[in-house]
């Protein structure tokens, strides 16, 4: 069924749909009597205009990347993960935990172990609805709600009692250790006489964001599980007939899917705040959702998509500093990029499909009748 | 726990129940036609945002409800053009919904009133205000039913009664009536209804619409009746607590009104943390009281506990053959 040519489906595609996003949005700006042009510029010099501003995007962008990621794999099983924000919070938990009460002798190695403790907590947070998916037939997408639920009640139970330090009032968890604080990009770019990035909260785990972008790629077009993860989303009779278990699919795949998803609390609760505060994910879990429809589930379009939310984020936290448009804007865009690349894919990708089979058969009217797929 | 007492938490279950209530019947409808909503949270946050905004402008909370509702059947619009026009994701059109209504209600009321994301405070006309039912006063020195009536039956707005009204009303439209039968069946089995040459399309729409006027409905109620105007996500999560009220029923409106009032309940005793200590004698987190009601729909959905089966063409949009 190949209808348009494949650049078409990866590029045009998405490309249409966000213009058509950015339309509505500024339609937004304009009815709440603001000037769409001028809140582009602020936006572009507020997020991309200096290395200060770079380090909030990229910083942003980090935690965009995880999530899509998260949610990427999944949609490759044809499941549909919207979990991510409680799996994120589970994977802060996961953090904090390592961070407190281990002795880390080296960044480095609090950095490992910090990963690892997220991504099994997310991981554990993902198994539950992966495995009642799995053997009990109950969709993953309400138990995935559920879930993101539960597990805010649990960290506000954990943050409020257990893991309050003695004498705080504040929600939240002590300092984590001096050994492991990890180096920001200020830390590692800058010079004697420059210093670039300073005070954003940017850290090396951007990098990690990244190997995990090409690890998901190796997993998924590279590896046998990775065969077997696309096979049963392209058809789950088919997979079963290969002798591949839906089973281990399904539960495979939603344990990789929120260890992902749990690993961003290196960046965010690791790299930045340096403790374990109420409502650290600050809806990146959901994000993921866009970053993922909008990048193809395809890790690079994945980056792509966390880049650019990373600058509609920052971008749009400089426009509630500098003009009366509130923060919320951003969700309108986010709900607006779900909308036209997800639900409304088929509004676009109709109309254009039949564009291509005209042009495709026009320049050739004495072509024999070969099917045009 | 004294009898007053007692009466109180119930009364507050019955108000806090009421959106829940609504948003679980619309959901009802539209899953009943075979279109997943998780969209139910942003259409009662439109709807919450709109009928506060205009009943504090025009000053008449009729005229803020009709607002409302409009609101709310705009993005049922969508989520019909998105999941049965356009054979979209369903799930995620409902995410998106949810998203527009929770970003959309802020910028529009920071534009409009400049207070931060909220409306003004809301008085008078523009609120639903109570209605005490016949005989309350001369009836409530009578012991035990006295109170059951005067304060617990009586006194509240007048969606509350819609609410519970709405019960048998579905239960009739849905059970006993030639459009609730298509409108089951189209959620079973569309190709057999299509065969019958009754309009797949049109039932469903028809149902996210209904689906949309009940939601409208819980939102004003938010907004109108349990409060005095629109703060920033005022739902706090009912759309997906009706939506748990609704497996937890198993897609029936007389079960509906059960789960949503024990989901009421556990609300209800979560404002009360002083009674449930009194009664159990022990302290009961109200973080495990927030989250029960989503760890008994997880028990329910894995079927530990009779299972919960959603109609069988759900989330899956209508192709004709070809």
């Amino acid at each position: 069924m190949q209808r348009m040519p494949q650049w078409a489906d990866v590029i045009l595609i998405p490309l249409i749909s966000l213009i058509l996003a950015a339309v509505l949005s500024a339609l937004v700006i304009l009815a709440i009597g603001e000037n769409p042009w001028a809140a582009l510029k602020l936006m572009v010099e507020g997020s991309l205009g200096s290395t200060y501003a770079w380090g909030y995007t990229l910083y942003y962008a980090t935690n965009f990347i995880f999530t899509g990621l998260a949610v990427a794999v999944a949609i490759h099983a044809r499941l549909f993960n919207i979990g991510g924000e409680g799996q994120a919070m589970l994977g802060g938990l996961g953090v904090a935990l390592i961070a407190l009460f281990i002795p880390w002798p080296h960044w480095t190695l609090a950095l490992l172990g910090g990963a690892v403790g997220a991504a099994l907590f997310g991981a554990a947070w993902a198994f539950i609805p992966a495995w009642l998916q799995a053997k009990r037939g109950s969709h993953v997408v309400i138990t995935t709600i559920m879930f993101n639920f539960i597990a805010a009640a649990l960290l506000n139970y954990l943050l409020i009692g257990a893991l309050k330090p003695q004498g705080s009032m504040e929600p939240a968890t002590g300092r984590f250790p001096e050994a492991t604080h990890l180096p920001t990009f200020q830390d590692m770019f800058s010079t004697a006489e420059t210093a670039l990035f300073r005070g954003a909260p940017v850290n090396v785990s951007f990098f990690v964001a990244l190997i995990a972008c090409v690890a998901v790629w190796a997993l998924i077009w590279r590896t046998r599980l990775g065969y077997e993860i696309r096979a049963y989303g392209q058809s789950e009779g088919a997979a079963k007939y290969a002798g591949i278990s839906p089973v281990k699919i399904i539960v495979v795949t939603m344990l990789i899917s929120g260890g992902l998803a749990g690993m961003m609390a290196i960046n965010n609760v690791m790299g930045e705040a340096e403790r374990l505060v109420l409502n650290a994910v600050e809806g990146a879990g959901f994000i993921g959702i866009a970053v993922a429809l909008m990048g193809r589930s395809h890790p690079f379009g994945v980056l792509l998509a966390a880049l650019l939310f990373g600058f509609l984020y920052q971008g749009g936290a400089e426009l509630a500093l500098w003009t009366s448009i509130p923060r919320e804007l951003i969700v309108v865009i986010q709900a607006l990029v779900i909308l036209f690349t997800g639900a409304l894919d088929n509004m676009v990708r109709m109309p254009l499909e039949g564009l291509f089979l005209r042009l495709r058969r026009a320049p050739k009217p004495d072509r024999k009748t070969s099917p045009a797929e | 726990m004294d009898f007053l007492t007692l009466i109180q938490v119930f009364d507050t279950t019955i108000r806090l129940a009421t959106p829940l209530l609504l948003a679980c019947l619309a959901g009802l409808f539209s899953e009943r036609a075979g279109i997943f909503d998780i969209g139910l949270e942003g259409k009662m946050l439109a709807s919450a945002f709109l009928t506060a905004a205009v009943a504090a402008v025009t000053g008449s909370v009729l005229v803020g409800l009709l607002a409302g509702i409009g609101g709310a059947m705009a993005l049922a619009g969508i989520h019909g053009l998105a999941s049965i026009t356009f054979r979209g994701n369903q799930l995620i059109s409902g995410v998106a919904i949810n998203f527009l209504a929770a970003g959309l209600t802020v910028v529009v009321a920071q534009s409009w009133f400049g207070q931060g994301g909220r409306t003004p405070q809301l008085s008078g006309n523009a609120r639903f205000g109570t209605i005490d039912l016949p005989f309350a006063a001369e009836i409530r020195d009578i012991p035990l039913l006295g109170p059951i009536y005067a304060d617990l039956i009586s006194g509240h707005s007048l969606l509350v009664y819609v609410g519970l009204l709405m019960v048998p009303l579905t239960w009739y439209v849905l059970f006993r009536t030639r459009f609730g039968l298509r409108l089951r069946a189209v959620g079973e089995n569309p190709a057999a209804v299509d065969t019958a040459g009754i309009s797949v399309v049109g039932l469903r729409y028809a149902a996210v619409a209904i689906c949309g006027l009940l939601t409208g409905l819980a939102g004003a109620y938010l907004s109108t009746g349990l409060q005095a105007g629109f703060v920033k996500d005022m739902t706090a999560g009912r759309g997906y607590i009706a939506l748990a009220a609704l497996i937890f029923a198993k897609w029936r409106p007389w079960y509906a009104l059960g789960a949503c009032l024990l989901f009421g309940f556990l609300q209800a005793l979560a404002l009360r943390p002083d009674v449930i200590e009194g009664t159990l004698g022990f302290e009961v987190g109200v973080q495990l009281l927030d989250a029960l009601p989503y760890i008994l729909t997880v028990v329910i959905l894995a079927g530990f506990v009779g299972r919960a089966i959603p109609p069988r063409a759900g989330g899956e949009p209508y192709v004709k053959e070809r």
